[in-house]
């Protein structure tokens, strides 16, 4: 076990590099070459930021699913550790959503917050695993931890749909004054937007596998404490 | 009866049992001896299905306990020092509970068998928040011994019993070796304990550093023995 | 069927236990009129807006009791480990958490049928008779949608350190399709809506429901397992 953690692998380079070159081209695409659109100008740029980042988010809490699924099934912290990164890395993401939103609709609607659909079940999203955070915190043993976790974890992605289709049938009946829809996209956008998507991708790879070395890290300091604890 | 191969259980980074093989014959009584911390309760904990092992199998009858565990929990039962009895129910109450989830056949007359053999016949409809210490504990013997279970599992039971409730946990754990019963006793106490037991096996570090019959022990090598064993795997 | 046996057997338990002391539903009770007495002075009952707004307070003023109660269910079987001797049972998971998701229903379906007669009283808001069928359809399964996921995550905190802290945490978001169902359900019924406008709400509440009685059979194994 004692093969030092904290060289990068061949994996982790090219994987760093790709993510390096995929968000400099997709940032180029953003800022230089896609038009702005036609109506909202140049703050309608954040959508390439906010839905790729939903996106992200999302993507990494149904990871934290199929983790905690295949940690119950075998036990194996790895799975864990796995689950615990990819939360913490939907949380920070869920998070960016939430700030650009606001950004995005004072300038397209005119108000910081509207109770649009998408922007609540983003925000009830982003309490779930916050709950998630909270109950890893709430327990000291590394096995009820993950095993409590990873109930959870399944429990709260279970719950998505639900809360996506009764918030949208709650907007339905009390429709917002100000519209959401009505983008018009073209071409070029949904291109960059495409590329964006998959540099956000692999930015989320590099982070998990970042989260997971920084984890693996804390329990081999945790490993080194209790042994140097019990020489005494 | 009970045999279990390659028990590990860790928990967290610590590993509490570290491959623990045991084969116990219907009927034997064996006691469990070991330091504080060894893992006797936990080993308890995983034969008794109350906790699941990290590794290793364990077999009730030679039946995979992973695969109908719930209808082989009917087999065991359990008296450890805490009671698992309802403070606000009567007596009782608490043994209907039990018959009840145990289906527990001709459940009134079993309760009054199991009662009068604890000797609280006159207080069973009392809730058991007004019991002493001493009779909470026999009727915990009660609660465990009530469905009839074929192996009986002891967590150092005799601690907090006066003189009387000892003597009423002996005269039913030697019933129980007349029927034939397994048990499977952890203690402290080499007198109660050894009194008996068919096998004694001392717990070091989640390890059995000794299992051997107690033909060979003699009360005073015990302790000795014993010393010697812990001193020398710890 | 063995199981029901052991549900009801579970359930006779905690009533039992319940009814001697009185300790939870009376609380839960009280809790529950101090949050209407709260409401009263938050909104002017004589207002025209105490109509718009009384779904909501009283499924707030319910909710509200549920997690004082749900904090309760497996904390108090932690007296003398009880919880072992649950656990030692042999029985299927699923009816210990169908015997404890019972006994939570009952409770909360009491403090119910005490506050909602009591809300209507000192707001003076008539609640019209055609609409108590549909009424009691979605208290009941709001009411089950809550004890349900309640239940369960009840029994995953009972074992924190902070449990009565750590359960709305995670209870509340994750019974957010719950809550906004029963409360636009309850305003539809109670402003005398057509049928269409509210039964899209039952089908939530009963996907909801649905989903998450079926879960625990799966995954209740996992919380027990100590």
């Amino acid at each position: 076990m004692k093969e030092p953690v904290n060289t990068p692998s061949l994996t982790d380079r090219v994987l760093g590099w790709g993510t390096f070159l995929a968000v400099t081209v997709a940032l180029y695409l953003v800022f230089m070459w896609v038009p702005n659109e036609k109506i909202q100008g140049p703050v309608s740029k954040i959508i390439y930021f906010h839905i790729a980042s939903a996106w992200l988010a999302f993507f990494a809490f149904f990871v934290v699913m199929v983790c905690s699924i295949i940690y119950l099934k075998t036990k194996d912290l790895k799975w864990d550790i796995i689950s615990y990164a990819s939360a913490e890395i939907g949380v920070l993401f869920t998070t960016i959503v939430l700030v650009t939103g606001p950004i995005w609709g004072r300038a397209s609607w005119n108000a910081w917050w509207t109770w649009d659909h998408r922007l609540t079940t983003t925000l009830i999203l982003w309490f779930i695993y916050i709950a998630y955070l909270m109950i890893r915190s709430s327990f000291n043993e590394e096995e009820k931890k993950a095993r409590f976790s990873a109930v959870f974890g399944i429990i709260g992605f279970i719950d998505v749909p639900i809360v996506w289709m009764s918030i949208r049938w709650w907007r339905t009946i009390h429709p917002n004054i100000v519209s959401s829809g009505g983008f018009a996209m073209d071409p070029s956008m949904v291109q960059t937007l495409l590329v964006s998507l998959g540099a956000f991708t692999l930015l989320y790879f590099y982070l998990l596998r970042k989260g997971i070395l920084i984890q693996k890290m804390r329990s081999e300091f945790e490993l080194l404490k209790q042994e140097l604890g019990t020489g005494r | 009866m009970i045999r279990a191969v390659g028990l590990t259980k860790t928990i967290g980074r610590k590993e509490i049992l570290r491959g623990i093989d045991i084969d116990i014959p219907s009927g034997q009584f064996v006691t469990v001896f070991g330091p504080n911390g060894a893992g006797k309760s936990t080993l308890l904990k995983t034969l008794a299905l109350i906790s699941r092992p990290t590794k290793g199998e364990i077999f009730i009858d030679s039946m995979d306990t992973r695969k109908n565990t719930d209808s082989l929990r009917q087999k065991i039962g359990v008296i450890s020092h805490n009671t698992f009895l309802y403070e606000n129910l009567t007596a009782r109450e608490n043994l209907e509970f039990y018959g009840r989830m145990y289906r527990v056949k001709d459940l009134k007359n079993r309760i009054f068998d199991v009662v009068s053999q604890v000797g609280l016949d006159f207080s069973i409809n009392d809730p058991v928040r007004t019991f002493s210490r001493g009779m909470q504990q026999r009727l915990a013997i009660a609660r465990a011994i009530l469905h009839d279970p074929a192996v009986l599992y002891l967590d150092e039971p005799y601690t907090g019993l006066d003189p009387h409730a000892i003597q009423i946990l002996n005269d039913v754990l030697s019933q129980l070796n007349l029927q034939k019963r397994t048990v499977f006793l952890i203690t402290h106490n080499f007198e109660e304990g050894i009194m008996m037991s068919d096998r004694v096996l001392f717990v070091v570090r989640g390890k059995i550093v000794y299992d051997g019959g107690r033909d060979a022990l003699e009360k005073n090598d015990l302790r000795s023995l014993y010393l010697d064993k812990v001193k020398g795997a710890a | 069927m063995h199981m029901l046996t052991g549900i009801r057997a579970i359930v006779q338990k905690d009533l039992a236990a319940e009814f001697r002391t009185r300790e939870l539903l009376s609380s839960m009770l009280v809790f529950a009129v101090l949050t209407i007495i709260v409401f009263v002075f938050a909104f002017d009952p004589t207002k025209a807006v105490i109509r718009q707004v009384f779904p909501g307070m009283v499924w707030v003023c319910f909710i509200f009791a549920a997690v004082l109660g749900l904090n309760r269910s497996f904390v108090s079987e932690k007296t003398n480990d009880c919880i072992t001797g649950l656990i030692l049972c042999p029985v299927d998971r699923s009816v210990i958490y169908f015997g404890k998701l019972t006994a939570n229903f009952i409770y909360v379906t009491i403090v119910e049928i005490v506050t909602l007669p009591l809300f209507a009283v000192l707001f003076n808001y008539k609640i019209p008779l055609q609409a108590v069928p549909a009424l009691v359809l979605v208290i009941f399964l709001g009411t089950l949608g809550f004890t349900a996921v309640g239940t369960f995550l009840a029994a995953l905190s009972s074992n924190a350190r902070s449990s009565e802290v750590l359960l709305p945490v995670i209870l509340f978001p994750v019974t957010v399709p719950v809550v906004l169902g029963a409360v636009q359900a309850t305003a539809a019924i109670l402003s005398g809506a057509l049928t269409a406008e509210w039964v899209s709400w039952v089908k939530i509440l009963g996907a909801f429901d649905a989903v998450f009685l079926v879960v625990p059979f799966v995954l209740f194994e996992y919380v027990l397992d100590m």
